[in-house]
């Protein structure tokens, strides 16, 4: 599929003496838009009176655009490293800002499924596209700290729940003077349509902004001073290539894949559950010591170390390597979540400290997997092999919330439950950390017959197995 | 800060990124960003004080 010679990749090349500076707000600028698919909450309420529906029908809006993330990502990954970051950034704010559109629309028409197909399905593609846009590039802009650019983007998707969040409070407020931003008043349904607009309409010229100012570097670019021997001398990192369509064909990938799975099915447990959950760890005699105000903290709180994690942990990753990272975020992890479930409920403060360290590793975990695939695969399809694993992240996110409220639906009513009630789903939890353990142990550096010839290999080797989709 | 190897014969054409443009783009992402963390830590101060 071709792009407008506008967007086309070769436009974007940067000529000698460009500052690599200016591609991480390039990237920023998209993932804080598309980062407010983590601020749905806010207005699930006044969704729900609106259309006189269940929590449940609301919810499947996330679910549906979750799903269409892994899947966009997946299916559009080759497409996106093809043609360049500008032509997915301008792709992805155009699905996302139509998204937002059709949704509004939905609402303002009171039909629930242009919602799903609006906000769920197309903002959904958007959403998918957007996220892995600037990855491969802010890798080749930084190959001497790859951890510190994705970090920097994808701490990006945690802060725009941040600013989301109060933004949409905000907005509903003006748009309905009758809701005051607390959960007492719910706003009504012409205020989350106006928003869903607002919203559209912002982040359309936000990550235009983004689209108009990346750039790729020139082939063969590299900064001043670095010596990429020096990082292939770590273990794991390679500077051949692997394509997409190799890469799924390798036992690393899947590896990754659960290692991926496992992490995000575990944070989302908590990050799910997080409000409700602090209360019930502190009920004594029916009633919870942790009031509401409290508990929203508590999950401004997460979202702090959700976002700080991405960035302080996948930036740390850069000095003592991907594998040795994943094994702290999955052994220590593993071992945070069984005090939790142990001794988690002794004291709030302690609580707290186990939660926030959790979903920082949670955080983590999604920033630092696509400098993992750098250095397993290489830089020249990374953005598609990052694509088609974020289909991990679609899975855990259908999984994680299945596991956490089933587990809860059997063990007594929401609003009585206590500690007790959470240690089977949190040591289902202290499991599928175990397994992402071992899948991380398990990774070694890719097998020489799934990289791509170089000049030389085609010379001495006619027949390797190289991939078709180049 | 960066440098191009670029191997083609004719050394193609150098440009300077304004450092102007570069605290743009930083100021505008990192705006709504403070902006978005000063009410979280508002929020999230009533977990020790609510």
């Amino acid at each position: 599929m071709a792009v407008p010679s506008f967007l086309a990749r070769e436009r974007i090349v940067a000529r000698p003496g460009f500052n690599r500076w200016l591609i991480p707000p390039a990237a920023l600028a998209v993932h804080l838009c598309i980062g407010q698919a983590y601020a749905t909450s806010v207005y699930k309420t006044a969704l729900v009176a609106d259309f006189d529906s269940s929590l449940t029908a609301i919810g499947i809006v996330f679910s549906i655009a979750i799903v269409m993330l892994g899947l966009s990502a997946a299916l559009f990954g080759t497409w996106v490293d093809r043609n360049g970051p500008r032509a997915a950034m301008f792709v992805s704010a155009c699905f996302w800002s139509v998204g937002f559109l059709v949704g509004a629309a939905g609402i303002a028409t009171d039909q629930l499924w242009l919602l799903y197909l609006g906000y769920g399905v197309i903002g959904g593609i958007g959403l998918g596209i957007g996220y892995i846009s600037p990855v491969s590039t802010l890798i080749k802009w930084f190959p001497d700290r790859p951890g510190l650019a994705t970090g920097m983007a994808i701490m990006g998707f945690g802060g725009g729940a941040l600013i989301a969040t109060p933004l949409s409070r905000q907005l509903m407020g003006w748009y309905d003077p009758a809701y005051d931003g607390t959960a007492a008043t719910v706003a009504s349904g012409d205020a989350v349509a106006k928003l869903f607009v607002t919203l559209g309409l912002v982040y359309l010229v936000f990550m235009m902004f983004g689209a108009f100012i990346v750039r790729v570097p020139a082939e063969g670019w590299k900064p001043a001073g670095f010596d990429p021997s020096t990082v292939k001398a770590k273990s794991l990192v390679t500077t051949n290539s692997v394509s997409a369509a190799n890469a799924i064909k390798t036992p690393q990938f899947w590896l990754l894949w659960i290692v991926l799975f496992c992490n995000v099915t575990a944070g989302i447990g908590i990050l799910e559950q997080a409000s409700p959950m602090i209360q019930d760890f502190f009920r004594e005699n029916g009633t919870s010591t942790v009031a509401v105000t409290a508990a929203a903290g508590f999950v401004g709180l997460l979202s702090l170390f959700n976002m700080g994690g991405r960035f302080v942990w996948s930036s740390t990753s850069d000095f003592i390597g991907r594998k040795p990272i994943y094994m702290v975020y999955l052994g220590v992890g593993l071992v945070l979540y069984v005090l939790l479930a142990t001794v988690g409920s002794t004291a709030t403060w302690l609580f707290v400290i186990l939660a926030a360290l959790i979903i920082s590793f949670y955080g983590g975990g999604f920033a630092t997997a696509p400098a993992y695939l750098r250095d397993l695969f290489g830089t020249y399809q990374v953005g598609a092999i990052h694509g088609r694993l974020l289909t991990a992240w679609a899975a855990a996110g259908v999984a994680g919330p299945l596991i956490v409220n089933r587990v809860l639906d059997t063990q007594g009513t929401p609003g009585e439950l206590v500690a007790g009630d959470y240690r089977p789903a949190l040591f289902i939890m202290v499991g599928l950390l175990a397994v992402g353990f071992v899948a991380n142990l398990l990774v070694r550096p890719v097998a020489s017959r799934f990289h791509e010839p170089t000049a030389d290999a085609l010379f001495s080797d006619p027949t390797p197995e190289a991939s078709t989709t180049r | 800060m960066s440098t191009a190897h670029g191997t083609s014969a004719t050394p193609p054409q150098t440009t300077h990124t304004p450092v102007g443009l570069i605290a743009f783009a930083w100021t505008l992402v990192g705006l709504p960003l403070a902006y978005g963390l000063y009410q979280t830590i508002s929020t999230a101060s009533k977990l020790f004080t609510g």
